[in-house]
């Protein structure tokens, strides 16, 4: 194809796992490409290898097999074809405004006065006229961001990487720099032949893209694309819009759903059959999800548009994808078409007392991860009901890498010490039975 | 630095009142430079030791040739801390070699390889005064250059990944990557670093500018000399001139460099957001208010541009291809297994010559005389920590006392407690106080500032809320210690109470055998041991010492402070 700009072809990356225990799988046979005149988007949950893609793509690391083609070119090394915005702007504190646009050029070894045209040009282009000579501590946030676009427009990439551009931002500074560089896209100078963004926000994706890549997690694989077949600027409004939002809503809360009805779900077999410690725990504290629940439960309505549900709460949509899965799979909630519904159970924990409310816990989650009833049998199996945390610390090592072994403990910890299962002592560092639920746990 | 930018044009070009102190000030510099430096090539030989004046007329002379020496040191220390830290952090092999000889390194004691130092600079410049003057620069060098070594090394494993990104991705030359990511995020932490150990350094000074070396006393001209020849001549008025000339000196140098460098470096200050409290100075406000520096960078631009390029077009950045994995790590076993055949051949070869030429009973003798001094580094650290934590905890307390202190402290841990020791030795003399108890009071003059330090920032960091709480709960007294100012200050205490044992070892060597004219005490410990050996070069006994005051600091380190400070992060911090 002669529009395509990069291409990846069968990517594998492995991380080894450490003490030589085997290997960590980030991104598995992952095959795309970036064509000329598209702003491409990646969306995906944390976890889900879109920022490990991105820089693969970009020649930041190397892939552990397949490769990058790039202008025809195998990447090795940095990509000379991308430049890229990060997330937390990257802005060197010690030069100006100037001076962090110019250094792209610099190192290009274009001199000194071409330089600095081109570098006043790309400030020009985002609205920072006036700033050149400021320092980017007398910067807010999405003025910082501006330097950063700045800083690759003036590179004139073929393709620009944004790397969740946008995350770091105030709600507001956000939707502002958003639609600036939407309008800056459709107006049809923009300094790139195309864009890459990687993002976990849907509605972003819907609004900036044509596309939109959705990644899937453990390991990280591709599960299908959407394409945003609407006339640019897309209009939030526009109830096609409102549909592929929700598709999208659906299709991220539920591991086993397809994107287009033919798709195959591979990831979710692999999963089924393997040991409690293999299954990841997403991240979040009991209180939100009963936080969550109690403010579903206050709605007068029987069902809640996800979309909507992201703004009221007013917290990020990862964090909220991440609320939803748990609250999914300890059947507290079910979601269908964008919609969440309370179950009768979800119902209960939402009314429920203090003590109440942890009986009920305790119940799901015996029930539905079999990772606490393993954790539990194991330390019932021991006179004192105690057991040294680095057991349960290697099981987990063998299927994440460690910084992710240590969250997943940490966070069966603080889910199973809410639900008055076990005790942990973090310094001693040993698990120990709950006295008061020792004998009356249901053994499944 | 060429950050000074085109977009910040001084306001205008004439030249007012801070361009005329400014070039004085340049100019003045270069003549007093000029001046003193041109003693350091005055001609020597071993007969003709240079001579010390006492009249006090002579010392602003001698403290100018002794600053200079401290800041040459100074220039040297930065050097290496640039080249050794840089291949410690970005080169994978170099860093397994690096930083464990660093470590090595740190926890020999300077003064006991002073002899070794200044003999072989001695061989090097025959006739010239300029081998003395390097070893005593050397010794000053070895007294800084460590510690600004790990702070650099550990500021560039620091660099933030997104820049790291930012610059492989915007494909920067290594040159522009050192002086425009590498040096400008690590600047702040050496900055610091360099004047804490520039305050050390002044004790390494005096002990090194008169020193005896195989049964000859060599002398440069400066303060510690100075102080020398005042004991020697047991002149006290002498020695009150050079203890008030060495604290002018100490302010001055603070004023007119320390605090204007700090200032500066406030610019690579990496928060992105402008800070509570800028350290100001007035020197620096002065040089920015001229045009000078804005004139000077503007004739020096084009210079610095073409060496930007040329230094740029050698260190490009290599489009990344690397050898394949099992390649790699063949190497690297090799690599492993030369590196442990060295360290096993130098450690067989220094335990040989131990053994053959003073045997394995004066081994035992020497590692008794360690647990002497052992003894003493352990009695000052706790009864410095029992004396100094309620008051700095008192000072930390008060903010007012805080910042009106903080010059004080500073100035005392920098101010050469061996410039103390006459008074001390001769109070001893009067008193009768044994000097095997007297030594641990003067080991404990140069080193006790440590805990003391610590101890008030400790102190500050504990929250204003925690202690409202306390005062609302009726928590007092031994209570309170416990169960908020103990657990609050604990990290502190501990980073200063290994600085101050590191400082003790070391100051053993010129602690355990101090004289006043004719008279002179001896304790019994390692530091006399090495002492002795070295006034009568006694080669494989400096060697035995040496190693067994190294291999102590080294054992300590590991067995107790490693342990406990790492039992303070995990415990007691958020």
């Amino acid at each position: 194809m002669n529009d395509e700009l990069i291409r990846c072809d069968r990517l594998y990356k492995r991380f080894p796992l450490p003490g030589g225990k085997g290997e960590f799988t980030a991104l598995s046979d992952v095959s795309l490409s970036v064509r000329s005149g598209e702003v491409l988007a990646l969306l995906g949950r944390s976890g889900s290898g879109k920022s490990t893609l991105l820089r693969i793509m970009a020649g930041l690391i190397p892939p552990s097999s397949g490769e990058v083609i790039s202008g025809g070119e195998p990447v090795a090394g940095p990509n000379p074809d991308v430049a890229m915005v990060f997330q937390t702007f990257a802005l060197l504190p010690w030069l100006t405004v100037l001076e962090n646009v110019e250094l792209g050029l610099e190192a290009r070894g274009i001199r000194r006065t071409n330089r600095v045209r081109r570098a006043l040009n790309a400030v020009d282009l985002v609205g920072l006229d006036g700033f050149e000579g400021a320092y980017p501590r007398e910067l807010s946030g999405g003025m910082k961001q501006r330097v950063g676009c700045a800083r690759a427009f003036a590179i004139e990439p073929k393709v620009l990487f944004m790397d969740e551009p946008f995350s770091a931002l105030d709600v507001l500074t956000a939707e502002n720099l958003r639609s600036e560089i939407d309008q800056l896209w459709n107006d049809g100078n923009f300094p790139s032949k195309s864009i890459l963004l990687v993002t976990h926000n849907i509605e972003e994706a819907v609004f900036l893209a044509d596309r939109v890549i959705v990644l899937g997690s453990n390991p990280g694989h591709l599960r299908g694309e959407v394409k945003v077949e609407l006339s640019r600027p897309h209009n939030r409004s526009d109830a096609r819009f409102a549909e592929i939002v929700d598709r999208l809503y659906t299709v991220m809360t539920n591991p086993g759903v397809a994107i287009v009805a033919s798709d195959a779900v591979p990831a979710e077999l692999a999963t089924t059959h393997k040991s409690p410690f293999a299954q990841p725990l997403p991240h979040v504290r009991p209180g939100g999800i009963s936080g969550m629940l109690q403010l579903l439960a206050e709605h007068d309505a029987q069902t809640e548009d996800v979309a909507h549900l992201s703004d009221r709460l007013s917290i990020t949509a990862d964090d909220l994808l991440a609320l939803l899965e748990t609250a999914v799979f300890l059947e507290f909630a079910e979601i269908t078409d964008g919609d969440v519904a309370l179950t009768q159970v979800g119902r209960a924990f939402a009314a429920s007392t203090i003590q109440s409310g942890k009986e009920i816990f305790r119940k799901q989650l015996l029930k539905c991860v079999q990772l606490f009833g393993s954790i539990v049998r194991t330390l019932e199996g021991k006179k004192d009901g105690t057991m040294r945390v680095d057991f349960f610390l290697d099981l987990w090592d063998e299927y994440f890498p460690a910084a992710e072994a240590q969250r997943q403990f940490e966070t069966a910890v603080d889910w199973g010490r809410f639900a008055e299962l076990f005790e942990y002592d973090s310094l001693e560092g040993v698990l120990t039975l709950h006295e008061s639920t020792a004998a009356a746990v249901p053994l499944g | 630095m060429r950050s000074a930018s085109a977009a910040r044009a001084p306001r205008s070009f004439a030249f007012g009142l801070p361009d005329v102190a400014v070039t004085l000030g340049v100019l003045t510099l270069l003549a007093i430079v000029a001046k003193v430096g041109a003693g350091a090539f005055a001609p020597f030989t071993a007969k003709i030791t240079p001579h010390v004046d006492l009249d006090p007329r002579n010392l602003p002379y001698y403290a100018a040739r002794s600053t200079l020496r401290m800041f040459v040191a100074l220039v040297w220390s930065t050097l290496f801390t640039l080249v050794y830290g840089y291949f410690a952090a970005r080169s994978k092999r170099g860093e397994r070699i690096l930083i464990p000889l660093l470590d090595i390194l740190q926890s020999v004691p300077v003064l006991g390889y002073l002899s070794v130092i200044i003999t072989a600079f001695i061989a090097l410049f025959r006739g010239s005064l300029l081998g003395l003057e390097f070893a005593a620069i050397f010794a000053i060098f070895t007294s800084q250059a460590w510690n600004m070594t790990f702070s650099f090394y550990q500021s560039l494993k620091s660099v933030p990944h997104e820049l790291q990104e930012a610059a492989a991705l915007y494909r920067l030359s290594g040159w522009q990557r050192f002086v425009q990511l590498d040096v400008p995020f690590a600047t702040i932490g050496l900055v610091w670093n360099a004047m804490v150990s520039y305050g050390g350094g002044w004790f390494f000074l005096a002990a090194s500018e008169a020193i005896t070396v195989l049964n000859h006393n060599y002398t440069l001209p400066g303060v510690g000399s100075y102080v020398a020849a005042a004991v020697a001549a047991q002149d006290m008025r002498a020695l009150g001139w050079a203890i008030f000339t060495i604290a002018v000196v100490i302010v001055l140098v603070d004023q007119l460099f320390w605090r204007p460098v700090v200032a500066w470096a406030d610019r690579f200050r990496f928060e992105q957001s402008a800070a509570a409290e800028a350290p100001r100075s007035w020197v620096f406000d002065v040089i920015r208010a001229s045009n000078v520096p804005a004139l000077a960078s503007r004739a020096w631009a084009p210079a610095a541009d073409s060496v930007g390029r040329l230094l740029s077009a050698v260190t490009e950045a290599r489009l990344a291809s690397r050898a394949p994995i099992a390649e790699r790590k063949r190497g690297d076993r090799l690599f492993n297994a030369a590196a442990i055949g060295v360290v096993v051949v130098l450690s067989a070869a220094a335990l040989h010559f131990i053994f053959t030429t003073v045997g394995f009973g004066e081994a035992i003798k020497v590692f008794g005389l360690g647990l002497a001094t052992l003894a003493r580094v352990a009695v000052l650290v706790a009864f410095a920590t029992i004396v100094w934590t309620p008051i700095g905890v008192a000072i930390g307390f008060n903010p007012r006392l805080a910042r009106a202190l903080q010059p004080v402290v500073q100035f005392l841990s920098s101010f050469p407690a061996n410039f103390i020791f006459p008074f001390a030795t001769l109070a001893f003399i009067r008193l009768g106080l044994p000097i095997n108890f007297g030594a641990i009071l003067l080991m404990a003059l140069g080193s006790q500032w440590y805990i003391l330090f610590n101890a008030i920032a400790g102190a500050q960091s504990i929250p204003t809320d925690l202690r409202e709480m306390c005062d609302d709960c009726d928590l007092r007294g031994w209570r309170r210690w416990r169960r908020l100012i103990g657990p609050g200050i604990f990290a502190s205490l501990v980073t200063g109470a290994i600085t101050a044992s590191g400082g003790a070892w070391n100051a053993s060597i010129v602690s355990e055998v101090v004289s006043w004219g004719n008279t002179t005490l001896t304790a019994t410990g390692l530091g006399t041991y090495i002492t002795e050996a070295t006034t009568g070069g006694d080669w494989p006994r400096i060697v035995l010492g040496v190693s067994m005051m190294s291999v102590f600091v080294v054992v300590v380190n590991r067995i107790v402070w490693r342990p406990l400070y790492g039992y303070a992060q995990k415990r007691f911090t958020q």
